[in-house]
């Protein structure tokens, strides 16, 4: 099953940096998997947990965030929040069968369309490996 | 060394005894008002904020019920403070939330005298006024509580589950503490514990006494039951729920009432999202989510609940078990969010009540830390 399984990936991804990069990567002709579904973010520390928890519970098997790196927020320390924010949620997750590699947050600079490429298809590898997430599976978990 | 003096207690007269220190109180303008759990017409104790000492002749601080956590009552006195000296009878899990709310400016301890009493746990509501319409007192409980437990068989009501295991019987950062836990029956001690403290036993004139001598290990002791009990609760939680599937099932019967959050005293946010028009949908998305999963649970978005508050408040979670006291589906909430908390705790090394100096793991965040979270070095 798992060969054919296309997990559902929703990328919440930095206007700056990481949205950047992945538009960069796809003008660039870099081929990143399919099943991302991506969420333009003004910062990585505009994710509120609610979406990462909405999204899972709607039936994504993975989610990114995708920030800038420390230092290079826009917003001087959005990400840094969005760090405490992703410990906090991966606790809260963890307890609840949700793996580690089914949440995500990571640094992207806007010129590194290669990064984000990379990103994608390791997660997309990850969660193949982990199968389905039991929410897309059953439905009335909600 | 804190002092400790003795309140004297004869037959009957625990109330009466802790009234005439109250009374003192106001007399001598220590404070101008106190905070101190009353018994109601026609039933019931609520906290009670007394200014004429006539008014103390209904009080009860040991009454093993807490209908409201104080902390909560405490932010609407002092959000925007009176600026009048105030005296609060509270437990250990509500001085803890009241810290909380302090340090996210929602109340204030400056004009305080916090008294903290020895919490041999409460009942539930209901359970407690059914207790008191048979006359029990609360010279009775504590006698009897003495096993932690607080019945003497197993047709009474026992104390709410949060309280048995509540590694806290004893309140800390008080000012004042008045003290059962190792005493001999018809004791209680007054430990005056800060400088606020100290000042106000000078302003009673009162003597310092010998401490009670048991009282350390007594108290020991009680906190090593309390916490292996605790350690058992999770142990069951961890286990029981874990996944998303079962913790569907553990809230089963939620009917997004909101109670839980209502009561819990450290559920901070001064407009829920879950009441705002974030989450009033048009009838279209619910018919298209329907669609998509074949069939619709209504009322929707329980678990999302649930799991939201876990992520705003968990951090700060007391441990006080008003969650589950408020839920009409009697979904033993406390326990869960505990659970839940006891890891959110430790990843950031917090505990919520323990000292104001100390950040809460939202309000704070550093360049150099959690790396481990994305894995990556520049
Ligand atoms: S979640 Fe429940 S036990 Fe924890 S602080 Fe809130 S009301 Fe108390
Ligand atoms: S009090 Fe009970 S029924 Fe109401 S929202 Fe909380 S868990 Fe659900
Ligand atoms: S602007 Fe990119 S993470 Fe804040």
């Amino acid at each position: 099953m798992n060969d054919t399984f296309e997990p559902t990936i929703v990328a919440f991804l930095c206007n700056w940096c990481t949205f950047t990069a992945a538009d960069l990567a796809g003008t660039s002709r870099l081929s990143y998997p399919q099943n991302v579904k991506i969420v333009r973010m003004m910062c990585s520390g505009m994710v509120d947990p609610v979406y990462v928890l909405k999204a899972f519970l709607e039936g994504a098997d993975g989610v990114y965030v995708g920030g800038c790196w420390p230092g290079d927020c826009h917003y001087i320390n959005g990400n840094l929040k969005a760090r405490r924010r992703a410990a906090l949620l991966t606790e809260i997750l963890k307890q609840f069968g949700i793996e580690e590699d089914r949440f995500w947050l990571r640094w992207v600079a806007a010129s590194d369309g290669i990064m984000f490429q990379e990103h994608s298809k390791e997660m997309t590898e990850k969660l193949r490996a982990l199968g389905p997430s039991p929410l897309s599976v059953d439905r009335t978990i909600a | 060394m804190t002092a400790y003096s003795k309140l004297s207690v004869t037959e009957g007269s625990l109330n009466e005894s802790l009234a005439a220190l109250f009374k003192s109180m106001l007399e001598k303008n220590v404070v101008d008002a106190v905070l101190v759990p009353a018994h109601q017409r026609p039933k019931g104790v609520m906290q009670t904020l007394i200014t004429e000492p006539g008014g103390l002749v209904q009080i009860d601080p040991f009454a093993p019920v807490v209908p409201v956590s104080t902390a909560t009552l405490v932010s609407k006195l002092t959000n925007v403070p009176s600026g009048r000296p105030l005296a609060v009878v509270m437990r250990s899990c509500e001085v803890r939330a009241l810290l909380e709310l302090v340090k996210l400016k929602q109340a204030s301890v400056e004009d305080l005298v916090l008294i903290g009493i020895d919490c041999l746990g409460r009942y539930e509501n209901a359970d407690y006024m059914k207790l008191e319409q048979n006359g029990s007192t609360s010279k009775a409980f504590l006698e009897a509580a003495r096993d932690g437990m607080g019945a003497k068989s197993a047709d009474e009501p026992h104390v709410a589950t949060a309280c048995k295991i509540c590694e806290y019987p004893v309140s800390d950062n008080v000012d004042i503490r008045l003290c059962v836990i190792g005493c001999e029956p018809n004791e209680v001690f007054i430990e005056w514990v800060s400088d606020k403290g100290e000042e106000a036993r000078k302003a009673l004139g009162i003597d310092v006494q010998e401490a009670p001598s048991g009282r350390k290990e007594a108290v020991e002791k009680i906190k090593k039951t309390r916490i292996a009990e605790r350690d058992k609760v999770f142990a069951d939680i961890h286990e029981r729920v874990n996944s998303l599937e079962k913790l569907r099932d553990y809230l089963a019967g939620c009917v997004n009432c909101y109670n839980c959050r209502v009561a819990c005293p450290v559920c901070y946010c001064k407009e829920c999202v879950f009441v705002t028009d974030t989450f009033r949908h048009p009838g279209d998305r619910y018919v298209s989510w329907a669609d998509k999963r074949g069939s619709l649970k209504m009322p929707t978005e329980s678990l999302l609940y649930h799991l939201t508050r876990m992520t705003h408040m968990s951090t700060l979670c007391v441990g006080c078990g008003q969650c589950t006291s408020a839920c009409p589906n009697n979904i033993e909430l406390s326990q869960l969010f505990r659970a839940v908390a006891q890891k959110t705790q430790a990843r950031f090394d917090y505990h919520p009540g323990r000292s104001l100096d100390e950040p809460q793991p939202l309000a704070v965040f550093y360049a150099e830390e959690l790396v481990e979270v994305t894995g990556q070095v520049k």
